[in-house]
């Protein structure tokens, strides 16, 4: 066990864990952050997105004794209100099916606007590739991240 | 106008169903999603509650809560099924709140997820909850104004009484509303008044999951509860022969360390207690990661299990289930396979003399196909949230049939099935495997062992080699043509481990004079469940493929042969017992037709075409692919469906293009195989799913307009994207697809 300080969404969080614990872990079992989905535990399936310094990692598999001073966002802090234009374009084309998925693949697809404000179908193949949705919403995913390219 | 019997009552408690605090009760107040919270309308909450039926409860202030019957694992009942109780309450939608209402039969019937039949079962009930709601209102008005029950009128949460000039909200008529007794029958509105049924309404959820907030199984905290994970037999026809615990036992944050056994001796099992490792290892802890570090440090040792016979009280009565012992593989599968198939099966069905007509036929054309196990992989993986306390239990967890599993329950902890709540918390996919909740009792027993609250998680690797799969198939078709090329025998033989997937009477049977179908099956100690669409999965693709090349071998366009086929089914049917109706059949082909504008030259894209019925629901697909070195790319799936009236319609899309985008996935990669009893696979690095860069880069959902009662959805559109993907790679490359998966781990087609 160890000591840890991490910045989450903004604040502060000081937790006493097993520095092997992946974040994913620390966030849904020690802080109840529960947006961030187990859905492989090793990097294959995107679930576990979450942004180190803006940019988007699978938390599944860092240990959280490698994060020291980078800023972790959540899906819980990729905007106060629930507005990012990612999210809002999720709404607007309706996007979730089950619906497990989609938090990693909005923080996907968040850190890829980010990026690149106007990404063509192949730059989403690519970074989206990472992100399995289950129930087969991908082409509303390419949609909404089109529309929320167009607005942010 | 339809006016029905009611069969609804008041709930008998008034509970709240909000499982993961709060997080479960959410607003409609829909936002157009380019408008920032601040200026989102708040929907204020009424100071009092007046419950009208089981299903609704009206506030003061004209809000309504309404509670949804079944469990949600994306198809969006929790949207669409208050829109049926709305439509006929005649209420603003915007005002209307949505809770998942806790299991309980007794006010909420048969509590499911699954075969598509969600909207079709609940069609009449929750309009009539809805009717009679509005119903009582009106009385209320009436009794209160003094004016004849027939001249009080509703629009949109008000009630009127035009002679009066008077108007009431619903919230100030529900107080008395709720003390009227229930009405003994209803009238329902005509379809052409539909005001909120067919129209496209937003997932309910759909906030809630962008942002994070806890709504699954997963999500599920409570204080003191600990963590479970199990350890099961590394093989099929493997079980528990001792634990050796120390070490593990010795690993940070560990608990405790139990064995379970999931039936008690001599239980007679239902038909969906299905287990493959009803004897387990569980590893209780504070926290998952330490749960998962220990189970890696527990050894134990396994022993080949013995045959065994047993009776199963299933769907259909009594049956009995054969399981034999052995360490099974997909080659030894394989040769089973081919074995079986050469012998003559079990003759299902038989119209006109089809040896006769082989004999005569000008031209024979047989072909084979086959398909592999497949895992669910629902993204959020098995997960049962369970405290035990005495003679009590309570559950929240990913479920699909609560109901088939509270006796196993039950009788595994010795309590009476009446003192299980059971919650059911939004389900990260199930597409049939959480119909399967042996993880319920799981959870239920080691809560009961080590006497605090439990939530039992399966890694990735637990859920895909824990049983429950996609049987694998295979299927022979022999079609005999005459010297006209009409086709004038069929013969279908299909069978699989351990059930077949034949279904002897759907379309071609009732369209050709002689046809004969058989079916074999071989037993396994490899578990087998529903997966979306069951056996129709296989079949559709295996029989839309020989159509199509039979057609090819009459010369025929592949639409139009099939079209001439139904047009014989719907004059002439053969047999007495055809499932499907061949005009509402040929109505979605001759939909497709015109909207993927078949027949016109569509450069370097290969088109292929399939339908299917299932599930009550017609389904027809023209999918369009391109060769881009090797690689098939799919460009669109135009697809037309008659599921009759949509209650949702941009919902129902997305049904579809998921359906199409699933299907896709599978008839290119999906395949579990297994090497003496072990699945070959156990994570996604290795089982390949579609990703965002395979799916079609367009999907253009058409439905047949019309007014009959709705039916299914969820799998409908599925079982004939594997023939639609058949067939347009046969157009790009001139080969034939019979094995699914078509690319299996391959880049490149060939």
């Amino acid at each position: 066990m160890a000591n840890f300080n991490l910045k989450i969404n903004g604040k502060n969080h000081q937790l006493d864990v097993d520095p092997a614990t992946p974040v994913l872990w620390v966030l849904r079992d020690h802080l109840h952050l529960v947006g961030t989905k187990y859905g492989c535990g090793i990097a294959q399936c995107g679930a576990c997105t979450i942004h180190l310094d803006g940019v988007a990692m699978r938390s599944c598999i860092i240990p959280v004794s490698a994060v020291r001073d980078q800023a972790i966002t959540t899906i819980e802090g990729l905007s106060e209100q629930g507005d990012h234009p990612v999210q809002q374009a999720w709404l607007e084309h309706d996007v979730p099916q089950c619906g497990y998925c989609q938090a990693g693949q909005i923080m996907s697809a968040a850190a890829l606007l980010s990026d690149n404000t106007k990404p063509s179908d192949e730059d989403i193949d690519m970074a989206m590739h990472g992100n399995i949705c289950r129930c087969g919403t991908y082409t509303r995913i390419k949609a909404a991240i089109k529309t929320a390219a167009k607005v942010g | 106008m339809t006016t029905l019997k009611t069969s609804i009552g008041r709930r008998s408690f008034l509970k709240s169903a909000a499982l993961t605090g709060g997080g479960m009760m959410l607003g409609f107040s829909w936002l157009s999603s380019c408008q920032s919270k601040t200026e989102e309308e708040v929907m204020a909450m009424p100071e009092a509650w007046f419950e009208i039926n089981a299903y609704l409860k009206i506030g003061d202030n004209g809000v309504v809560t309404i509670y949804t019957p079944n469990p949600e694992f994306g198809q969006n009942v929790r949207t669409s099924m208050p829109m049926l109780v709305a439509e006929e309450l005649d209420v603003n939608w915007d005002k209307v709140l949505v809770e998942q209402a806790p299991y309980h039969p007794e006010n909420f019937g048969f509590q499911f997820t699954g075969g598509s039949r969600g909207i079709m079962s609940r069609w009449e009930p929750l309009r009539m909850a809805g009717a009679s709601a509005k119903h009582l209102l009106r009385q209320a008005a009436a009794q209160a104004w003094q004016v004849p029950l027939e001249e009080v009128t509703t629009t949109t949460g008000m009630l009127h009484h035009q002679a009066s000039d008077r108007s009431a909200g619903y919230g100030e008529m529900a107080s008395a509303a709720a003390k009227l007794p229930i009405p003994e029958e209803v009238t329902l509105k005509e379809v052409k008044d539909f005001r909120i049924i067919s129209t496209s309404r937003k997932n309910v959820d759909a906030k809630s999951i962008v942002q994070g907030q806890s709504l699954f199984g997963m999500d599920y905290h409570k204080k003191g509860m600990l963590i479970a994970m199990i350890v099961h037999p590394p093989a099929f026809g493997l079980t528990l022969e001792s634990v050796d615990d120390a070490a593990a036992k010795a690993m940070p944050g560990i608990k405790e360390i139990v064995t379970i056994k999931s039936f008690p001796d001599g239980y007679e099992k239902g038909g969906f207690d299905t287990n493959a490792f009803p004897e387990l290892v569980a590893i209780v802890g504070n926290s998952t990661w330490e749960v998962m570090q220990a189970k890696k440090e527990l050894k134990a040792s396994w022993k080949p299990i013995t045959a065994t016979t047993e009776t199963i009280n299933g769907f259909r009565g009594k049956e009995t289930k054969h399981t034999p012992a052995g360490l099974e593989s997909t080659d030894s599968h394989k040769a089973q396979i081919a074995e079986v198939a050469s012998k003559p099966g079990k003759i299902v069905r038989q119209d006109g003399d089809p040896q006769a007509a082989f004999e005569n036929a000008a031209k024979v054309i047989e072909r084979s196909y086959s398909a592999p196990y497949l895992a669910h992989n629902s993204m959020e993986p098995i997960n049962a949230f369970a405290h035990v306390e005495g003679d009590k239990a309570t559950i929240a967890a990913p479920i699909q049939i609560p109901g088939f599993i509270i006796p196993t329950i039950a009788a595994g902890l010795g309590i009476p099935a009446e003192n299980i709540e059971m919650e059911m918390p939004r389900m990260g996919g199930g597409f049939g495997r959480k119909a399967y909740a042996h993880y319920v009792v799981e959870a239920a027993l080691i809560s009961q062992k080590v006497h605090a609250p439990v939530k039992l998680i399966y890694t990735r690797e637990d859920d895909m080699t824990n049983g429950i799969y996609r049987p694998t198939y295979q299927a022979t078709y022999r079609a005999a043509l005459d010297e006209n090329n009409n086709l004038v025998a069929l013969h279908v033989k299909a069978g699989g481990i351990p059930e077949s997937p034949l279904f002897a009477n759907r379309f071609p049977a009732g369209a050709v004079a002689n046809y004969l179908a058989e079916e074999w099956s071989i037993d396994s100690n490899i578990t087998i469940g529903a997966y979306r669409a069951p056996r129709s999965n296989f079949m559709a693709g295996a029989e839309q493929s020989f159509l199509d090349e039979v057609a090819e071998a009459a010369g025929k366009d592949p639409i139009q042969f099939r079209l001439d086929l139904l047009k014989q089914a719907k004059d002439n049917p053969v047999g007495e017992e055809n499932d499907y109706d061949a005009e509402r059949y040929a109505g979605v082909l001759e939909l497709v037709r015109e909207k993927a504008a078949w027949g016109q030259n569509q450069g370097n894209v290969h088109r292929g075409v399939s339908a299917y019925f299932c599930h009550n629901t017609y389904a027809a697909h023209v999918l369009d692919l391109t060769i881009e070195k090797g690689k098939p790319v799919v460009q669109k799936v135009c697809c037309a469906i008659d599921c009759g009236i949509v209650v949702n319609p941009d919902a129902a899309k997305n049904m579809a293009e998921g359906a199409i985008t699933d299907g896709i996935g599978n008839a290119f990669y999906g395949e579990l195989t297994f090497k003496d009893g072990v699945p070959e696979k156990s994570n996604f690095d290795k089982y390949r799913m579609i990703r965002m860069g395979e799916a079609p880069k367009e999907i253009d959902v058409h439905f047949v307009q019309n007014e009959i009662a709705p039916t299914g959805m969820g799998e409908p559109p599925f079982p004939p994207i594997f023939g639609a993907v058949a067939n347009a790679i046969f157009k790009a490359t001139g080969e034939r697809q019979y094995d699914q998966p078509f690319l299996g781990d391959k880049q490149v087609l060939g």
